[in-house]
């Protein structure tokens, strides 16, 4: 499964500004709540983390070491 | 078109005003829409309108020479881009792109000057927007000048690979800049800037640390 953003739909107020910003679309409201509609491959731009006044929508990044 | 006064009650250069005050300034609002990665602005132009995000939201931002983005702000609905030239007779500080499909509320430079003359409250709201404006600006020069965040980026990366768990550590930039106390914004560039020493690589969901000893390095000398 691709790695997607995380939801927090408790903390999701339906604003849909998210929804507006991604650039794939990977993402509506259903039931006024942000849902993944995964039909592409996040690219991590993070935009919708950015707009996101809540919180509901983050985009975490693993770190991690790359052996020599 | 019709401009919705609830909606202006709502963005604060119009709070405090009454039904009839709300409707003679929603005369002279124009509706503007723009998709996605439009830009709305350009930095340096003439400016001609102020702007109130209506839905979506816009990223106000400049540019530096090498063409590296520092993002100002992002403006949500509600809220204003625009302001400073629209008063100080410039031309645009910065430019403006839209985030996704956006509807703005415009007002001309000199409908502008007509409202505030009409409506006193409407100048005491807008000098408190622009005093917020500044508030933020402040918090951002400081961030930008005195603060080496690149440093302290570069130790909160390294802090994390040092954790004794079995799991992948995951940090949101929002995370990062809490720890490293500064804005998200600032976070942004500090990666690419690591990026740009060859300390770390950015790749989709991962940072990859490539090299540990710069990014050590970096963290001794910044921080």
């Amino acid at each position: 499964m691709a790695e997607m953003p995380v939801i927090a739909p408790e903390k999701c107020d339906g604003c849909g500004l998210c929804v507006g910003v991604c650039h794939l679309n990977a993402l509506a409201l259903v039931n006024n709540i942000i849902t993944i509609i995964q039909t592409v491959e996040c690219d991590w731009c993070a935009d919708c983390e950015a707009v996101c006044l809540t919180g509901a929508i983050i985009c975490p990044f693993e770190i991690i070491v790359q052996e020599p | 078109m019709t401009i919705q006064l609830e909606f202006l009650r709502d963005i604060p250069y119009f709070s405090e005003l009454g039904h009839d005050q709300l409707e003679s300034i929603s005369k002279l609002i124009f509706e503007q829409n723009a998709g996605r990665a439009e830009m709305v602005l350009l930095e340096g132009e003439s400016a001609e309108n102020l702007y109130f995000v209506a839905s979506g939201a816009v990223k106000v931002f400049k540019t530096s020479a090498e063409g590296k983005e520092q993002i100002l702000s992002i403006v949500r609905p509600g809220e204003s881009f625009n302001d400073v030239p629209i008063f100080d007779g410039g031309s645009n500080p910065a430019s403006a792109r839209a985030m996704g499909p956006v509807l703005l509320y415009g007002i001309k430079k000199n409908d502008i000057e007509a409202i505030l003359k009409e409506h006193p409250q409407v100048t005491l709201n807008v000098i408190k927007v622009l005093a917020r404006r500044v508030r933020d600006l402040v918090s951002l020069v400081e961030d930008l000048s005195f603060k080496h965040v690149i440093g302290r980026v570069a130790k909160i990366l390294i802090e994390q690979i040092g954790t004794e768990t079995n799991q992948v550590p995951r940090l949101t930039q929002q995370e990062m800049a809490a720890m490293a106390g500064t804005a998200r914004e600032v976070v942004g560039r500090s990666l690419k800037a690591l990026e740009e020493k060859g300390a770390i690589k950015l790749d989709r969901y991962r940072i990859i640390i490539t090299n540990k000893e710069a990014l050590q390095k970096i963290m001794e000398v910044s921080y």
